[in-house]
């Protein structure tokens, strides 16, 4: 169940207490993320809506590892990632993570197949399982004609898909989607949420959106609204499969 | 291995600046062959020199003659196992431009003097029989398509005339890098012939026991004939090769100020190219590190990626270079030892290695140091 008021007794998913985030601009100090709490289960949909600035890249950068905390607590799993070295943290995203970016940042020299298989050449599978589990993510996102194509052979709609392949073919313990489908039309869009929805009624993938479109917002089952670096309401949209 | 496709895919991402890059280093490398196979055929005097071989010339010059009646005190000298002597000819095959080095020689002695030459006996025996017969190391007659039988006409500068000799044997050299572009003629005919110098020799070649002796025999046979009308000088075979290349400048220097030069540019070319390549794939290395790729990985892959260049690159220069040398000597002669040895070809692709591994450090640096949130906001 998603907390933002920190009563949880602390046993979910994922976990942050008392997060601040800040920045040094010059010498003035920026305070991105105030005392922020948040408690996700295993098996959730929760978009992050917010104007511009108001720390919802941040609160995913904090939460995929991808950045540290000024100051608080992240747990993910049990494990408290605020306080790890880089070099584990890097492991630790491997693991754990898998990250749905806007601009779908495929490698342009790598075709789809080539793309996706990419986390897996960080673990220990044979060359045919890393095979057999690329076909199967891409056959999730509906890519299976277009193993070989490249990026730019690809449609927007398609290109995300295979992002989205790539970030769910190591089978990590959460998604994070920043703005994914910020750079795709309507039809598109609607594609490749209906993928990441399925991800988790039919997959039970525990997925962390950002987004500034309500329609976007609203496959999630809690929308959660920043402003200046807190978190102000949670609102429940659909009901947990 | 499963990393393979990632560096070569990416080395295609542009062709044209892979394959200017390759270039560079094709064309840097092909040049460091060739100098090093001109600084071969000048020192190849002093690698293929005898150890146990000592050369006696006039002490005023090697123009100078030395009298023949020298080699009976030099064959007494203790150590001394064979004294053999030469006479330079100096004459000119059809055209000036086709120089090759005429020797008259001490038959008697040549060969003991000169082991890794080698001649089939019945050829030898046949120069011996004929007072005008000449042998030709293999790559002079295959260089003038002589064979065994033909008389060949020598105009001479030194002595005058024109000389024809029959051209009895032709020597092969033991080791690729010995000498086979001499011309062999009858000491005893030059004597013969010349109107002046006669009794008289070019240089003396001296094979002696023990190579270890050389500095003591060396300081005795010049102090023998200290005073005399024509004193000598005494070097070894070595220190006399050496001698020689230093009269023709410092060849050792030259290469090494061109090859400098040449290396620290391509450095400049490839690291920038590296640099470029680095900044356009800021975010896709952004990307490769928030799916977990460390960030030692990321410097290994910029690194792996300038050496493969430089590798494919070098290898490709030297390989070119290779196959320049089978075609023989360029200079018509002046380069009779025209060949590139596989440890100049090991030289060529470690300095490659390291011009790529320098040229990739700070690009690849600056990757590893990349932070994925920074990165990923400037997309």
């Amino acid at each position: 169940m998603v907390r933002i008021d920190g009563s949880g007794n602390g046993d979910s998913l994922i976990c942050a207490r008392d997060l601040d985030k800040k920045y040094l601009r010059g010498s003035e100090e920026i305070h991105v993320l105030q005392g922020l709490n948040l408690e996700v289960g295993q098996g959730e949909f929760v978009a992050f809506m917010g104007p511009s600035g108001s720390g919802k890249s941040t609160l995913l950068n904090l939460l995929g590892g991808l950045d540290v905390p000024s100051a608080g607590t992240i747990t993910v799993a049990g494990e408290s990632i605020a306080s790890m070295s880089a070099q584990k943290l890097t492991a630790w995203r491997a693991r754990h993570v898998g990250f749905v970016f806007q601009m779908y940042n495929l490698i342009p020299v790598l075709n789809a197949f080539e793309n996706v298989e990419l986390p897996l050449l960080l673990t220990n599978l044979s060359k045919a399982e890393r095979r057999r589990h690329v076909e199967t993510a891409l056959a999730i996102v509906g890519l299976t004609g277009r193993l070989r194509h490249y990026p730019r052979q690809l449609s927007g709609g398609e290109e995300q898909r295979v992002g989205i392949a790539r970030a769910i073919v190591s089978d990590p313990t959460f998604l994070l989607c920043d703005e994914p489908t910020g750079d795709l039309d309507r039809k598109s869009a609607d594609e490749v949420m209906a993928i990441i929805s399925s991800l988790v009624h039919d997959y039970g993938k525990t997925v962390l959106l950002v987004t500034h479109d309500p329609m976007v917002a609203e496959c999630a089952q809690v929308v959660l609204h920043l402003e200046k670096g807190a978190l102000i309401e949670a609102v429940r949209v659909g009901s947990k499969p | 291995m499963k990393f393979r496709r990632l560096v070569f895919a990416n080395l295609f991402r542009k062709k044209v600046r892979t394959l200017l890059t390759l270039g560079s280093f094709a064309v840097a490398l092909f040049l460091f062959g060739l100098l090093f196979v001109v600084r071969g055929a000048f020192s190849q005097g002093i690698e293929v020199a005898g150890a146990d071989r000592l050369v006696i010339i006039n002490r005023v010059s090697i123009i100078q003659p030395l009298p023949l009646a020298y080699k009976e005190r030099l064959l007494r000298m203790p150590g001394v196992k064979v004294v053999a002597f030469s006479s330079w000819f100096g004459g000119v095959y059809q055209d000036e431009r086709n120089f090759f080095p005429q020797i008259a020689i001490d038959p008697e002695n040549q060969r003991a003097a000169y082991p890794e030459f080698l001649i089939p006996e019945e050829q030898w025996q046949a120069f011996l029989t004929d007072r005008e017969a000449c042998i030709a190391g293999a790559s002079l007659a295959e260089r003038f398509h002589w064979k065994i039988g033909d008389r060949i006409p020598i105009r001479g500068t030194i002595y005058g005339g024109t000389w024809e000799f029959n051209l009895r044997g032709i020597y092969r050299g033991q080791r690729p890098q010995d000498d086979t572009t001499q011309f062999w003629f009858h000491w005893k005919l030059l004597d013969e012939r010349a109107r002046f110098n006669k009794g008289f020799v070019g240089w003396y070649v001296l094979r002696i026991q023990n190579p270890d002796d050389a500095a003591g025999l060396v300081k005795t046979i010049d102090a023998q004939f200290a005073n005399s009308p024509w004193e000598t000088k005494t070097e070894t075979e070595k220190a006399f090769a050496a001698s020689w290349i230093k009269q023709m400048g410092n060849i050792e220097f030259l290469i090494l100020v061109i090859g400098g030069v040449v290396f620290f540019t391509l450095l400049l070319v490839t690291g920038n190219t590296m640099a470029i390549s680095v900044r356009e794939r800021t975010s896709e290395f952004a990307v490769l590190k928030a799916l977990g790729f460390s960030d030692r990985f990321v410097l290994g892959l910029v690194m792996v990626e300038s050496l493969v260049i430089a590798l494919i690159g070098g290898g490709l220069g030297l390989g070119l270079a290779k196959l320049y040398t089978f075609g023989g000597d360029p200079t018509g002669g002046m380069l009779p030892y025209f060949y590139l040895a596989p440890v100049a070809i090991l030289y060529g692709l470690g300095i490659a290695a390291l011009v790529g591994v320098v040229s990739g450090i700070l690009p690849a640096y600056s990757a590893m140091r990349l932070r994925v949130v920074d990165a990923l906001r400037r997309v």
